[in-house]
């Protein structure tokens, strides 16, 4: 049955992966393009590599992103591994309700939304309590993980609820703290949620362009906001291949994580 | 009872953390929204005075510019929805039925374009549009065309955008609750005589059904409050809800307008949002415990 309709489905497949993979083939073959007009091939050239290599401007905010991102990431993972284990582990808490409905609030608020009132907050509380005085480094750490916590929880959450509660109680029963308990037990099951949530985190701080673009101060430009103000200004062959570079970094480490986890999808 | 105080110590730094981070950066940034939102906008510094008035929700109410932006928002999401749809259900329905070891990579290759940077995903279909861009190039190099289309800048361009970027977001649940349906169900209505596209309607349809409201919703969600996909393949003929929120804020320093377009959004799209999930929670909750 399934048989019969291999033919059409194998289609499906192919257009579907030719119209994902298409134009980001098509950027990297442009990236080697002489001429500034990107899409007129005028013959091969190395050139905006260099050109890239030497932009001080990305490199700085390229810089700035991958330590935002780290920063938040971790943040993220230590609060979203707490709001993963209460809402896991500690049942029908009071006004679990709001917690859960707070919790996954940027997972479904726009964008737009999500740094208009972290921004708005920013600015009241410059007012009131004289912090944050500058925004910049810290507010978009503090935004990124906001946004993050809330998948780190939920694959948090999902983990949990695979194991049976019973090595914890054991643990328990057999005198360990609670202290211990979460440290020996609970920590090292949920491990592999905590790296994905990490990754998943470090991914959104580093692809995000409208929370940055509210929360940033002048002084703090992240790579997706250089990417994007150039974008604004027309086509830029040093942005193909940053895309190229991009590109290559993820496909080897999606390539090295696949050869690390080989076998298990077996 | 000897670790009773430790274990209520360790209760409380488990539930009081996230709920001073939900509370100070979630709850009160909210709170502070809806403030500035009943706020009327000045020239002083911060740009707005708290009223409390309702008149920029008069103002989005009354101004057709609004609920227009709103409608179109609403209208490009559904569309590209659907269409996304079309597209990922026989991707995610081939993957499914793929053999075993091919599944793990096929799926890999659908999420690895995510962990590209969006911008540049976008990007690479600006290069592809543009007047100047290599769709028209071939179009007028193979002399099907004397001049170039316009495939960018409009309602077109932003719906490809929506669907290329949102995509992955469509197969992965599909795949998810394609490749947990029992085949057996479906030998069983082979054998009862049920012909291919009946057992399609009857069976695979209403059984994946969960997967396909949680691919739309994923696509659908994100798309209405999109910003950064009309603001670079949109046109003065596509507004978005969520673009004209950023000029309010950006352009027009309307910090009130920006703060009560920000209240509604939540209220007309998040909060129903919020309740079907809720409605639908629970029976995928059931479904896990099952087999």
């Amino acid at each position: 049955m399934t048989h019969r309709l291999a033919g059409g489905l194998l289609i499906a497949l192919g257009l579907g992966y030719t119209f994902l993979y298409l134009p980001i083939l098509l950027l990297i073959v442009f990236s080697f393009n002489e001429s500034r007009l990107v899409t007129v091939w005028t013959g091969f050239s190395t050139k905006w590599y260099g050109e890239l290599l030497r932009n001080e401007r990305i490199l700085d905010a390229a810089w700035l992103s991958l330590i935002v991102a780290a920063c938040s990431a971790t943040l993220a993972v230590a609060i979203g591994t707490l709001a993963g284990v209460a809402l896991a582990r500690y049942g029908r808490f009071r006004l679990r309700w709001l917690f859960a409905g707070l919790l996954a609030a940027p997972l479904i608020m726009p964008e737009v939304i999500t740094g208009l009132s972290l921004l708005l907050m920013f600015v009241s509380m410059d007012q009131v309590v004289g912090w944050p005085a500058s925004r910049g480094f810290g507010t978009i750490v503090v935004a990124h993980a906001t946004l993050s916590t809330a998948f780190v929880a939920v694959i948090v959450q999902a983990r949990l609820a695979g194991f049976d509660r019973a090595v914890e109680e054991a643990a328990a029963d057999l005198g360990a703290r609670p202290a211990t308990v979460f440290w020996r037990i609970t920590l090292p099951l949920i491990a592999p949620a905590l790296v994905a949530g990490w990754l998943l985190a470090f991914t959104l701080s580093l692809d995000d362009v409208v929370i940055a673009s509210f929360v940033a101060g002048p002084g703090t430009t992240t790579l997706p906001l250089v990417i994007f103000s150039s974008v604004r200004l027309g086509l830029s062959p040093q942005v193909n291949a940053l895309a190229a570079i991009i590109v290559l970094v993820v496909s080897v480490l999606a390539a090295v994580a696949a050869w690390a986890n080989r076998g298990r999808f077996a | 009872m000897t670790g009773g105080r430790e274990h209520s110590l360790m209760r409380a730094a488990v539930l009081g953390v996230p709920w001073l981070w939900l509370s100070a950066f979630i709850l009160l940034p909210f709170s502070i929204v809806v403030a500035i939102s009943l706020s009327v906008a000045t020239d002083a510094q911060p740009p707005y005075v708290f009223g409390p008035v309702l008149d920029n929700y008069r103002l989005i109410v009354e101004d057709t510019l609004y609920l227009a932006a709103l409608g179109n928002a609403i209208r490009i999401a559904a569309t590209s929805s659907v269409v996304c749809l079309f597209i990922g259900y026989p991707m995610a329905y081939a993957i499914a039925r793929a053999q075993p070891r091919w599944r793990g990579p096929l799926l890999a290759l659908v999420i690895l374009p995510f962990w590209t940077s969006f911008l540049i995903r976008i990007y690479a279909w600006m290069t592809l549009l543009r007047p100047t861009g290599l769709i028209n190039q071939v179009l007028i190099d193979l002399g099907i065309i004397d001049a170039p289309l316009q495939l960018m800048n409009n309602a077109f361009a932003v719906h490809l955008g929506i669907i290329y970027a949102y995509l992955p977001f469509m197969i992965l649940p599909l795949y998810a609750s394609i490749e947990r349906l029992d085949p057996s169900l479906l030998e069983a209505a082979a054998d009862l005589g049920s012909r291919p596209w009946r057992r399609f309607l009857s069976v695979t349809l209403p059984l994946t059904l969960p997967g396909i409201v949680a691919g739309t919703l994923l696509v659908f969600v994100p798309a209405v409050g999109e910003f950064v996909i009309p603001e670079l393949l949109g046109g003065p003929d596509t507004p978005m809800i969520g673009r004209l929120l950023w000029t309010e804020f950006f352009n027009n320093r309307d910090w009130p307008v920006a703060a009560s377009i920000a209240v509604a959004l939540t209220a007309l799209l998040v909060v129903p949002v919020a309740i079907l999930q809720h409605m639908l929670a629970p029976r995928e909750e059931a479904r896990e415990v099952n087999p």
